[in-house]
């Protein structure tokens, strides 16, 4: 396998990690929403991000050869092997934390995918014109709830400041780029992530403005995901996700 | 009243009408019709713009068959399904070996619908997407889709998302009514 497809497929396992762990934890909401219509809401956008995870672990699985499927990448690795960034492991909290949080990706995502769309690698790019369009969707929605929340009752704005203030460090991360990333971003295949944050602060300030939240200052930030370095909550949340896997290996739904 | 079909003929549906018009497979083509989408049973996956392309080469044991279909979303539950489908009207047809094959690009949109099967949503009791994914103005409207079944525009956006990704929930003020909308994608 030479450098350049080793690199790529590290990095499509990256992508697909990010979408997995977040697109699980989406899916706790399953028969735990708020009301009906916000449950199944949750319950589709869990699907668009276990979607995008199948995607790029298929792509991964293609490269790495060797009869590897998706559910090699999803099912037998560790926490340790993991490399999603860590804002898309953390617990799913409240109602405000979720959508908080799904705010945050979700213009991320925005940025991000745009700019795949652009790579020289056709595989990436066909999975990132895919799933633009569903961020869209997600990004209305989680837009609308934070200003509804924000701007809503005391309690609600309360705790939507509190999710804002708890995940803000979490950010960072987003936005920092490893050796192999650098490595793929200046052969036009993977996105340079670095220049994306002006223009996500000035989205999110916005929006967290008009919802009469405050915007926390950059004073702390966790990181480590892309290099394995996970919050114990990775653990519990593989711990329910590969259980069947794990107990009956190699079962067939 | 009744309800007006939105008279939409995008360059999406025209591109995968020549292909199918200038193929050399219309039998396959006509073969394939018979497999309808799990979720809305009443059209077929050409309709719907997840049926893509059939070729045919040869192969060491015969005429190999490609059958290449694009998931609408990344998550779409139905994709087995519809992969299960295909695979047994081709046996049936004794057209092995085959494969069938997923391709992600050019990505599906709902220009991919076929005028036929905006009528179909329609009479399934779906309101069929209301403009092309090219116009500006795309995202499900907070008001106004004409409810497929009293075809009255006093209508409300409940939810952005349905019983399923793919679609948004509205409530119809004048037959009190809820209907799914199949988002413009
Ligand atoms: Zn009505």
């Amino acid at each position: 396998m030479s450098d350049l497809t080793a690199a790529t497929l590290e990095y499509a396992t990256r992508l697909g990690d990010d979408a997995l762990v977040l697109g699980h934890r989406i899916s706790e909401w399953c028969s735990n929403g708020p009301f009906l219509e916000e449950d199944l809401a949750l319950s589709n956008v869990a699907l668009d991000y276990i979607g995008r995870a199948r995607m790029y672990y298929t792509y991964a699985a293609e490269l790495a050869g060797g009869g590897k499927t998706e559910d090699d990448f999803a099912y037998t690795r560790d926490a340790r092997e993991f490399r999603n960034l860590l804002i898309h492991e953390l617990p799913r909290g409240d109602f405000a934390y979720t959508m908080v949080r799904q705010l945050l990706v979700d213009v991320f995502n925005l940025l991000y995918l745009e700019a795949l769309t652009q790579s020289a690698d056709a595989n990436l790019a066909a999975i990132a014109h895919k799933a633009i369009k569903e961020t869209r969707y997600h990004l209305r929605r989680s837009k609308e709830w934070v200003l509804r929340l924000g701007d809503g009752t005391a309690e609600s704005h309360k705790r939507t400041q509190r999710a804002v203030d708890a995940l803000w460090g979490y950010t960072h991360e987003l936005f920092e780029i490893d050796a192999l990333e650098q490595s793929l971003a200046e052969v036009g295949i993977g996105v340079n992530n670095t220049g994306l944050r002006p223009a996500w602060l000035a989205q999110v300030s916005a929006i967290l403005s008009e919802a009469t939240l405050t915007v926390p200052k950059d004073d702390w930030a966790v990181r480590g995901g892309r290099v394995g370095y996970h919050t114990e909550n990775l653990g519990h949340l593989l711990t329910e996700l590969q259980f069947l896997h794990r107990a009956y290996p190699g079962l067939k739904w | 009243m009744s309800v007006s079909t939105i008279p939409i003929v995008t360059s999406a549906w025209q591109e995968r009408l020549q292909r199918r018009q200038g193929s050399a497979y219309s039998a396959i083509w006509d073969l394939l019709d018979a497999v309808k989408d799990p979720e809305i049973p009443v059209i077929s996956l050409w309709d719907l713009g997840v049926l893509c392309d059939i070729q045919q080469q040869s192969h060491e044991d015969g005429t190999l068959t490609v059958v290449s279909i694009t998931p609408t979303y990344s998550g779409c539950p139905a994709v087995d399904m519809m992969r299960d489908q295909i695979a047994e009207v081709l046996e049936q047809a004794q057209l092995r070996p085959y494969q069938i094959k997923t391709q992600l690009a050019p990505a599906w949109t709902t220009d991919c619908l076929s005028p036929k099967a905006r009528k179909q949503l329609q009479a399934y009791g779906i309101a069929p997407p209301q403009t092309s994914c090219m116009h500006a103005q795309s995202y499900t409207p907070e008001l106004g889709v004409p409810c497929p079944r009293c075809a009255s525009s006093n209508t409300q956006r409940i939810s952005e998302f349905g019983s399923t990704a793919c679609k948004a929930l509205f409530q119809c003020e004048a037959c009190g009514e809820p209907f799914d909308y199949f988002k413009v994608l």
